[in-house]
C-alpha cells in the first residue's frame, strides 16, 4: 500500500481553514504543494514531507561533516548542503592557539557537529561543543537522500532501533543524509542493504515489517 | 499539400499530439532526471542542485540562479552536428532558463545555482518544447520547490490550417510555428516564441490549441512522477 | 538521482577501501576480475546511422555513428576516414561542466579510437567512393549519460556495438541503396585500476576516486593486443602489467560473447 503523494501545484487544502506549513504555499484561497512529497494534514497546518531534495541546514541539527579546508583559526566543513559551513576554533572541543588548527583536524577528516547558526544569506556555522560531537576515526560513512532520514530513524526511533537490534551495528544518523556505521563486515553489508531498501520504499506502508523480515527477524 | 482530407502527413488530425512517453528518475548520479520520447524526439534532462554557485561573485544573495543548458548530440540530426553550443542552442538555453525560473521558488535557496542539463539525443521538430517538458519533470524529481510543473508544446499554421505539435516537414514548409510553455494550473505563459506569418485571429486559435496540448501533456508528466513511486496523487 | 558529491574523499572512506583492499575485497563486494552487469541495446537513435546504449553497472554511454561523404587523407586516397569524439555533458555527473572537451574527454576518445583503428574493425578500404576525391567519413560520437566509473570500457563497448549494426546511407546521397557498414571483429577493451597495491578490473566510481594508476588494454578476437594505455600519476610493476593483460584475455572473451549475442 502506498501513502498519498503530492506534486508541485497539487491542491492540498483550503486557505480559509488551514495554514501553509513546510512544502506548502498559499495562492488565492487554496493551499498548494510546492514539492514532491507525502501530504501531512494534521491540526492547523498542512505540510508536505519531501521525498527528494537537498539538505537544508537548520539550527540544532546534528550533522556529519568532512573537512574541506583548514585556516589558521577555522575550518570549512562540507555538510552535504548547498552551503559550506564554518567551524571556528573557539567551537572545537580542543583548546588551541591561533595557527594550531591543522594539528587537530585536517582536510578529509570526518566529524560529528551541530548546526550553530544559519543566517538569512544562509551562511552556516557549526560547532563541536555538545554531547554527540567528535572526530570520527573508524567505521564507514554512507550517504542517503537527506529526505529519507526521518524514515530511517522512524517514529520515536523505532526503525533505527530495529536496525540496531538485528545487525548489532553501531549506527549514528546525521540529519544531513550521512550515516556512520561500525560493525562486522557482513552485518554492515546487510545493514546497508536494509538502509537502501528504506530509502527506496520510504513512502510505502508495511515497510517496518519488510525490514524486520529482511534482517532475519 | 501538407493537409489532405483533414489529415496531416503523418495521419494525425489537426489537434492531435504525437505519441509521448515520459519516465522520471532514470539517472544514477543526477539529483533529478527525466527521459522523454515525443514523436521522433528523444530527450534526456537532468537537474543538479541547488548547489553552491561558484565562482562566488556570480552568487545572488537573495535567490538561487537557474541555469538551463540545451544541447543537441552530434548524432541527433540527419546532417551530423559539430559538438558544442551554436547560436541556436545558446538562445534556447536562455529562454528555457527564463521559463523555468518563473515557477521555481528561488528565494528559498540564496547563493546557489540550480543546473538543468537538457540533451537532445534524437531530434524531430519541437525539441525545445520536449526539453522544457522533460526539465519540468526532472526538477520535480529533484525535489526543487515550484509553484507548478512547467510544460511546453507548439502549435502552428500549415496550409492555412492551425495545427498542434508540428512535425519536421510541417515546421520547414508550414506558415508559422508557435512554441509555448505554461504553468498549467494557472495558464501563465512562461515561454512564447513565434516565427512565420499569422493574423491576430490565427494566433488566438493557435495559442488556445497550444495551451490545450500543454495541459494534456501536463497529465503525462504527473503520471510519470507518480509512476516512479507507484502511488496515487492527492488534489 | 543519487546523493550529492563529497567534494574530497574523506579519510574514513580512504581507510575503509584500504582495509578492504588488504583483504582483497572491493567496496561493492565484487571479485577483483568481476565486471558489473553489462547491458547492450542497439539502434536506439533513429537519426544516427548506427547507435548503441551500453550500461556497465550504473555507468551509461550512448554511441551514435554518423556517416558523411568527404575527402580522404592525402596519404590514404582510397581509404575511408574514421574519427572518434567523447562528450562529457553536465548531466552525467555533478563534476562535469559545459565547455570544450577536457583532456580527460580527449584521452578517452583517442584510446577508444586506437582500439577500433588498430584492430581494423571498420574496413576502411571498402569505404572508397572515388579514389583521391570521395570517401565515407565515419563519425563515432560517444555521449556519456551517467558516470559511475570505467568510461573507457563503456565507451569502447558502445562504439563497437553501434558499429556492428551501422548502415551506409547511400540513399541520402542518391548513390544507390543503403548497405551495411563493412566491419570485421570488434576490439574488446578491459580497464584496471590500482589502489593500495590492489589491482581490479572495471573500477566503480569509489575505486576511481582513490585510484593511483589505471591501465586499459584492447584485445582482438585472438586475444592479441591492439592498443594499450596507462593513465594517472601512480605506477604499475612489470608483473602487474603482464598480469593485467592475462586477466583481460579471460574477461574479454566473456564480453565478446555479449557483443556477438
Amino acid at each position: 500500500m502506498m501513502r498519498r503523494i503530492v506534486l508541485p501545484g497539487s491542491v492540498v487544502g483550503n486557505a480559509k481553514s488551514k495554514l501553509p506549513g513546510k512544502g506548502v504555499f498559499k495562492e488565492g484561497d487554496k493551499l498548494y504543494a510546492s514539492r514532491l512529497g507525502i501530504l501531512e494534514d494534521k491540526g492547523k497546518y498542512v505540510n508536505v514531507i519531501p521525498l527528494a531534495g537537498v539538505y537544508d541546514p537548520n539550527v540544532g541539527d546534528t550533522v556529519i561533516g568532512v573537512i574541506q579546508e583548514v585556516f589558521k583559526n577555522a575550518w570549512i566543513v562540507d555538510i552535504n548542503a548547498p552551503y559550506p559551513a564554518i567551524l571556528n576554533m573557539e567551537d572545537a572541543p580542543w583548546k588551541m592557539e591561533y595557527g594550531e588548527t591543522a594539528k587537530y583536524l585536517k582536510v578529509g577528516d570526518v566529524i560529528v557537529a551541530l548546526i550553530k547558526l544559519v543566517d538569512e544569506a544562509r551562511n552556516v556555522e557549526v560547532s563541536m561543543k555538545g554531547k554527540p560531537c567528535r572526530k570520527i576515526e573508524d567505521g564507514i560513512i554512507i550517504e542517503v537522500q537527506p529526505s529519507k532520514i526521518p524514515r530511517i530513524i522512524g517514529k520515536n526511533a523505532s526503525m533505527l532501533n530495529i536496525l540496531k537490534k538485528y545487525t548489532q551495528c553501531w549506527i549514528f544518523v546525521g540529519q544531513n543524509g550521512r550515516i556512520w556505521i561500525k560493525g562486522e563486515d557482513d552485518k554492515v553489508d546487510l545493514l546497508i542493504k536494509a538502509i537502501r531498501k528504506i530509502e527506496k520504499e520510504a513512502h510505502t506502508f508495511g515497510l517496518t515489517e519488510r525490514i524486520i523480515k529482511m534482517l532475519g527477524g | 499539400m501538407l493537409i489532405k482530407d483533414g489529415k496531416r502527413v503523418d495521419g494525425r488530425k489537426p489537434d492531435e499530439l504525437r505519441p509521448i512517453k515520459i519516465e522520471a528518475g532514470v539517472l544514477y548520479r543526477a539529483d533529478g532526471s527525466c527521459y522523454l520520447e515525443w514523436g521522433g524526439n528523444k530527450v534526456l534532462a537532468a537537474v543538479y542542485g541547488p548547489r553552491e554557485a561558484l565562482p562566488r561573485h556570480i552568487q545572488d544573495p537573495t535567490k538561487a540562479l537557474v541555469n538551463a543548458r540545451y544541447n543537441m548530440a552530434s548524432f541527433s540530426v540527419e546532417e551530423r552536428k559539430r559538438p558544442g553550443p551554436d547560436r541556436r542552442s545558446i538562445e534556447i538555453s536562455k529562454v528555457t532558463s527564463e521559463a523555468l525560473e518563473s515557477v521555481i521558488f528561488t528565494e528559498l535557496f540564496p547563493r546557489t545555482v540550480i543546473d538543468i542539463s537538457i540533451e537532445v539525443l534524437d531530434a524531430e521538430a519541437g525539441t525545445r518544447c520536449a526539453g522544457i517538458t522533460a526539465a519540468g519533470v526532472a526538477l520535480a524529481d529533484a525535489g526543487i520547490p515550484m509553484r507548478d510543473i512547467p510544460v511546453a508544446c507548439a502549435a502552428g499554421k500549415v496550409d492555412g490550417t492551425i495545427v498542434l505539435d508540428l512535425t519536421s516537414e510541417e515546421d520547414q514548409e508550414g506558415d508559422a510555428d508557435l512554441p509555448v510553455a505554461i504553468a498549467p494550473r494557472t495558464e501563465e505563459i512562461l515561454l512564447l516564441q513565434m516565427d512565420g506569418h499569422m493574423t491576430y485571429k490565427e494566433f488566438e486559435e493557435a495559442l488556445e490549441l497550444a495551451i490545450k496540448g500543454c495541459k494534456e501533456i501536463a497529465k503525462l508528466q504527473r503520471k510519470a512522477l507518480l509512476n516512479k513511486y507507484k502511488a496515487f496523487e492527492v488534489g | 538521482m543519487e546523493i550529492p558529491e563529497v567534494k574530497r574523499v574523506s579519510a574514513i572512506k580512504r581507510d575503509h577501501l584500504a582495509r578492504l583492499a588488504k583483504e582483497r575485497k572491493r567496496p561493492d563486494g565484487r571479485k577483483p576480475d568481476e565486471y558489473r552487469p553489462i547491458k547492450i541495446e542497439r539502434n536506439i537513435i533513429k537519426k544516427a546511422e548506427g547507435s548503441a546504449r551500453v550500461r556497465i553497472g550504473n555507468t551509461m554511454v550512448l554511441a551514435g555513428i554518423k556517416l558523411e561523404v568527404g575527402e580522404p587523407y592525402p596519404d590514404s586516397p582510397e581509404e575511408g576516414v574514421m574519427t572518434t569524439s567523447v562528450e562529457l555533458p553536465p548531466l552525467a555527473s555533478p563534476e562535469f561542466e559545459p565547455g570544450p572537451p577536457t583532456p580527460d574527454a580527449i584521452e578517452l576518445a583517442r584510446v577508444v579510437d586506437r582500439g577500433i583503428r588498430e584492430s581494423e574493425f571498420i574496413k576502411l578500404e571498402k569505404l572508397c567512393i572515388e579514389p583521391g576525391e570521395k570517401v565515407w567519413i565515419v563519425f563515432i560520437d560517444l555521449h556519456v549519460l551517467d558516470y559511475d566509473g570505467n568510461l573507457f570500457d563503456a565507451c569502447s563497448l558502445a562504439a563497437s556495438a553501434a558499429l556492428q549494426k551501422t548502415i551506409i546511407p547511400n540513399e541520402r546521397y542518391e548513390m544507390g541503396e543503403n548497405e551495411k557498414l563493412p566491419v570485421g571483429s570488434p576490439p574488446v577493451s578491459c580497464t584496471f585500476v590500482k589502489y593500495e597495491d590492489f589491482v581490479v578490473i572495471d573500477p566503480c566510481l569509489e575505486e576511481e576516486e582513490i585510484a593511483q594508476a589505471r591501465f586499459t588494454v584492447a584485445l582482438d578476437k585472438n586475444g592479441d593486443i591492439r592498443a594499450m594505455q596507462k593513465g594517472l600519476k601512480g605506477s604499475f610493476t612489470i608483473d602487474e602489467i603482464k598480469n593485467n593483460i592475462k586477466r583481460a584475455q579471460i574477461q574479454a572473451k566473456k564480453i565478446r560473447r555479449l557483443l556477438e549475442g
